[in-house]
């Protein structure tokens, strides 16, 4: 009952190979299906992100001895030549691919730290995988315990409870103005990668009605149409300009956009309710004399960068935390493991004395002549007896007795001190 | 079986205050919900605190400054506590609850007023201080939210974040629940005035028809009905409107203190 991982991520690979062996969720099917055909893996899950594509199982043998095999099949799968994706694939084995799997669901491993998309990653790997029959009770157990890990670490630390880039620190500014965005209207002025960016977010966040202006008409279609805006033509301000609450501006021009007057006439538009300013031109787009003026909340590349740097940090402060609750958590997978196994091994010990007892019986009871048959049979008792005596209570305290179940993690020892050379049950 | 009870609203009111304070500097929702569990426990015990108090000393709990103080306590939290469920907003209890606790210690920790028993004065006086004391408390908790709304808005206008704004509630949100915390000191101080009237009418002859009080009271009723109309106002919404129910809290305390402890005459405690 040993588990292996094969895979590669951001940190390993660059995004040519990446793309290369990421896997749709056709080929998701099939490579669950293959790999399990070919008796490389009995459990099996495929995690396949932007910036990772991973392969968990329980290999029938040792998971050491099926890793080249499971590389060879990546390699085959994906028509890409193995050296192509030498140094960029990396193996976990049993603890290792456990904790592995713990930091991934808990966004330790993310290229950005602590994103929440990888927890629905996890659990949408681990839905297909479950409903197309990839996973067993090993899987089931380890991944229900890494989605446990992701919550926990989402709800008990601020790992992703603060926004990473320009556009979410924007938006999660306006929200602690204005709180939720479902009533609200943003106007976003330029139609640049970067306004894009804060468009999606305010989209995300169920902003109400987006006004997108810009001087190239087309390009304001487009992102109008993406977003399901409305285009306003390029300056008529008096227009525009009272009706949102939130302005993004991000346009090219060696002169501010919006000026002080023009903010203010809107204002006494709008009867001067709050309004946030989001200046990510450079140079600024918006007079820096729009801030001072009654409800204005006025922000710019910098401020918002700034922002970005100390919750980095104040991210960062948080990974012990979150690396207690994994590692509790990887310490309760494998006290699991451990019992299930250690049963099992019991159960083997149990056959093998009975086995024993046998032909301990055949060698050496039926040779003393003097023993009737109901002699023999008392004495075959007897010794099921004292077998049954010795494997009893080992066998119950494994089961009742947590702490002694995570003290012999190591059931191979125990296997191969009593069974040596028997088959894994 | 006074000190149990004393005992046990104290412990739940500094639990309820540390939890509300961790669930704000931490974020955790669980610190949050066990602070929202723990106020409620602790109004419960408060409630039983206050009716033992009254009890041994044969008087209403509003016989005296220090009962007084204790029940404004009390209606303080029952109102955050509707609040806060109503808006379903907790990050503001950890600013609430010091007051909550001081007046809740000032008023048990100190020793009875040595008043002689009260004259019997009827459900409809007991209703009219209720409700004023009500009031008051609703005026009080504007207050902070109004403090919190004004220190929130300027961190933000300085682009000097730290780590807590992320976690107070929205400014918006906040001059909604302010308000909603004047409703509430409206209807009560208006309908505890109306009462209390009703009370004087009753009790013709025992008390004056003029009182001082009447009047800070009549101020103190018309400065929130001002309020709660310019805060919805373009030139007033915002820190301005905060600003104003600061103010008209400092004229509530001046009504509580001065005017009763040297004008009033049916309303002092001294």
């Amino acid at each position: 009952m040993e588990i292996v991982l094969v895979g590669l991520n951001h940190r390993t690979a660059p995004v040519e190979v990446r793309e290369r062996v990421s896997f749709t969720a056709e080929q998701t099917q099939r490579a669950t299906d293959e790999l399990r055909a070919r008796g490389i893996l009995e459990e099996t899950l495929v995690l396949s992100t932007c910036n990772r594509s991973e392969v968990y199982g329980v290999p029938p043998e040792s998971s050491h001895e099926c890793a080249p095999g499971l590389t060879s099949f990546l390699s085959e799968f994906h028509a890409v030549k193995p050296e192509a994706l030498n140094g960029s694939l990396y193996h976990h084995y049993d603890r290792a691919a456990v904790d592995h799997l713990f930091r991934v669901a808990a966004g330790l491993d993310s290229m950005l730290l602590g994103e929440a998309e990888i927890l629905g990653q996890v659990r949408e790997a681990y839905r297909f995988a479950h409903e197309h029959g990839g996973t067993g009770p090993v899987l089931n157990r380890m991944f229900q315990g890494a989605l446990e890990v992701g919550k926990r670490v989402r709800t008990e630390t601020e790992l992703g409870t603060r926004p990473m880039s320009v556009a979410s620190a924007g938006v999660k500014l306006a929200e602690r103005i204005f709180g939720k965005l479902t009533e609200r209207t943003a106007l976003v002025l330029g139609a640049g990668t970067i306004s894009e960016q804060v468009v999606s977010h305010l989209r995300d966040k169920g902003i109400a009605h987006l006004y997108v202006m810009n001087r190239s008409r087309e390009r304001a279609d487009h992102v109008a149409q993406s977003y399901g805006g409305q285009v306003v033509g390029w300056g008529e301000w008096d227009e525009a300009l009272p009706k949102p609450d939130v302005v993004v501006s991000s346009v090219s021009s060696e002169e501010p956009v919006l000026l002080r007057g023009m903010v203010e006439r809107a204002m006494a538009a709008r009867g001067n309710r709050a309004l946030f300013l989001m200046d990510l031109g450079m140079p600024r787009n918006i007079e820096q004399a729009v801030g001072d003026l009654y409800n204005v909340y006025l922000y710019n590349m910098d401020d918002l960068s700034d922002i970005v740097r100390q919750n980095r940090s104040a991210r960062e402060n948080e990974i012990p935390h979150a690396e207690n609750i994994v590692k509790e958590h990887v310490e309760k997978f494998l006290s699991w493991q451990a019992s299930v196994e250690l049963v099992g091994v019991v159960e083997a010990l149990r056959n093998r004395m009975r086995g024993e007892r046998a032909a301990f019986i055949r060698t050496r009871v039926e040779s003393i002549s003097h023993l009737t048959e109901s002699d023999r049979l008392h004495v075959e008792k007897l010794m099921d007896e004292m077998l049954e005596k010795l494997l009893l209570e080992p066998a119950q305290r494994l089961r009742s007795e947590k702490e002694l179940r995570r003290k012999i993690q190591n059931v191979e020892a125990l296997r191969d001190l009593f069974l040596r050379g028997e088959d894994k049950p | 079986m006074n000190h149990i009870y004393l005992i046990l609203t104290l412990v739940a009111y500094v639990l309820s205050f540390v939890l509300y304070f961790l669930s704000l500097e931490t974020g955790k929702l669980l610190a949050g919900r066990l602070g929202t569990l723990l106020l409620g426990l602790g109004l419960i015990a408060h409630y039983f605190a206050l009716l033992e108090r009254s009890r041994g000393l044969h008087t209403v709990p509003y016989h005296d400054l220090y009962g007084s103080m204790s029940l404004f306590g009390w209606l303080l939290a029952v109102t955050y506590l509707s609040l806060e469920l109503y808006h379903q907003q907790r990050s503001v209890g950890a600013f609430v609850l010091p007051f909550i606790l001081v007046f809740f210690l000032a008023a048990h920790l100190a020793p009875p007023d040595r008043m002689p028993p009260p004259t019997e004065h009827g459900v409809v006086f007991a209703l009219h201080v209720t409700l004023s004391i009500l009031a008051y408390a609703a005026f009080a908790l504007s207050f902070v939210l109004s403090l919190i709304f004004l220190a929130e808005q300027r961190l933000l206008r300085s682009h000097n974040l730290g780590n807590v704004v992320w976690r107070l509630p929205p400014l918006e949100l906040l001059e909604q629940m302010s308000r909603s915390g004047v409703l509430v000191g409206l209807i009560s101080i208006a309908v505890g005035t109306a009462l209390g009237f009703v009370a004087v009418d009753r009790a013709a002859g025992q008390n004056s028809y003029f009182d001082p009080k009447y009047i800070i009271t009549l101020v103190v009723l018309a400065l929130y009905v001002i309020y709660f109309r310019l805060a919805r106002t373009a030139s007033w919404r915002g820190a301005r409107a905060s600003k104003l129910c600061i103010f008209n809290f400092v004229v509530v305390v001046l009504s509580f203190t001065l005017v009763n402890l040297y004008l009033s005459h049916s309303h002092r405690y001294f």
